[in-house]
């Protein structure tokens, strides 16, 4: 269902090109990615928002950094495999290793031993893959639901998706119930943020914009991007 | 010896002696006290951890503002059309972003929670005068986050010129809507969206 939905959306997306800009370079699309980004954010505004509300509301803080543990922890597998595809072997036993610790002692992830333990959490994505391989990021686009992203890396959400074992998992129902979930605890993770974002931003499409690009090619070099700061880009 | 000579080798001298006397401190040893100084504030404030951002804000403006260079975050900020701007224009722009980071950087305290803050190993070759303070916040039940801190040595002392937070510059986020403004407004339009953020903030925390 995901790579059908993002397909389309991409194919909506060229049709809609050609509309206003104000001329970055990597995003085209800027009157479609406004609107969608637009789209996103009265979406969060009447639903996702106010359920992941209630959601923090309702869960003592120690439960809710439990689930986000949870998912961390299944996260982590495919964290793993990214490493080995990016020739990163040492990490990828580590994240291997983590797996392991927290889905035994740290009783199927609700506790992240591993951390504890002083082994460090990694961050990966099928898009960083491509992006360690070589793989250019091309456009920006913003997706229905899903929010910022290059080209690259919404071929990679859908490569990230087609192995989640959430998503892929039987019965529906509860998929369906782990799905919701997952969106909710990463979405009340956010709130901090997205105060700061409302006070620091003039344009929040330009500046959300800004970060995601900066912050994609900041984890493609693992925290070591080469930057000139008086960079005209 | 002419003694117009003198005086200026006795001031010198005396300049040299005053400085021995006030040795400077490393910028990462700057970076930490600020960052125990204000955490520990921070953690026995009420207020300030109900959301109050006037109190947040004074508690930077007493401590921390002092060891920015905000002139040269502006110039950053604003990118290439910073030689455009006339003087009192860069003036204006860096007032303006000044309070608008001194802002943002309350609304960021006030959603301080209990994480704590890890300094990373430095180093620095003698005679550097531009260097990145790497610290990381660390915070249960999620991943820890970079906070790095881009210093420059001026008369006055090192000073912070940039915040990366995850691999996000702060200044260079802004390049794009300032630019954006510039196009629409000109730099006196930049200026004026600038006034009229301040203005809305201002506002709005009086009423939370």
């Amino acid at each position: 269902m995901g790579r059908r939905f993002l397909v389309v959306t991409l194919a909506a997306a060229l049709l809609l090109s050609g509309c206003a800009s104000t001329g970055n370079p990597k995003d085209p699309l800027e009157g479609f990615n406004r609107a969608m980004f637009t789209l996103n954010d009265d979406l969060d505004k009447i639903v996702i928002k106010p359920a992941a509300q209630g959601y923090e509301a309702v869960l003592p803080t120690v439960m809710g950094h439990g689930v986000s543990n949870f998912f961390a922890n299944i996260g982590d597998i495919f964290i793993a495999a990214n490493d080995a595809l990016q020739g990163k072997m040492p990490d990828a036993i580590n994240d291997v290793g983590r797996v392991l610790v927290n889905t035994t002692l740290g009783v199927l992830g609700f506790r992240d031993v591993a951390s504890e333990l002083g082994v460090e959490k990694h961050d990966e994505d099928f898009g960083q893959t491509f992006g360690a391989w070589g793989v250019g990021e091309g456009a920006y686009i913003v997706l229905p639901f899903f929010g910022p992203r290059t080209v690259r890396d919404s071929f990679g959400l859908a490569l990230d998706l087609s192995v989640d074992p959430v998503s892929n998992m039987y019965p529906i129902s509860d998929r369906n119930t782990l799905i919701v979930t997952r969106v909710l605890s990463d979405r009340a993770q956010m709130f901090p943020a997205e105060k700061i974002l409302d006070e620091a931003a003039l344009d929040r499409y330009t500046f959300v914009r800004s970060a995601y690009l900066q912050r994609r090619r900041n984890q493609i070099f693992d925290g070591n991007a080469p930057r000139n700061r008086n960079d005209e880009e | 010896m002419n003694p117009k000579y003198l005086v200026l080798l006795l001031l010198a001298w005396f300049a040299a002696l005053v400085q021995a006397q006030t040795p400077e401190i490393a910028p990462d040893v700057l970076v930490k006290n600020v960052t125990d100084e204000v955490l520990q504030i921070i953690r026995s404030d009420k207020d300030i951890q109900a959301g109050n951002s006037k109190k947040a804000m004074e508690l930077i403006e007493a401590k921390v503002q002092q060891h920015f260079n905000f002139t040269h975050m502006t110039q950053l900020g604003v990118g290439r059309d910073w030689k455009n701007a006339s003087a009192a224009q860069q003036k204006q722009l860096a007032d303006e972003f000044h309070t608008l980071l001194v802002r943002t950087y309350a609304k960021a305290l006030t959603e301080y929670k209990s994480q704590t803050i890890a300094f990373k190993p430095f180093k620095m070759n003698a005679g550097d005068t531009d260097v990145k303070v790497r610290t990381q916040v660390n915070q249960a039940g999620s991943k820890a986050i970079p906070l790095d801190y881009y210093l420059e040595k001026l008369p006055a002392g090192w000073k912070v010129y940039d915040i990366e937070v995850e691999g996000i510059s702060l200044v260079i986020n802004y390049r794009e809507s300032f630019a954006a403004e510039v196009r629409s407004g000109g730099i006196d339009g930049l200026i004026k969206s600038l006034q009229n953020k301040n203005k809305t903030g201002a506002s709005e925390s009086k009423k939370g």
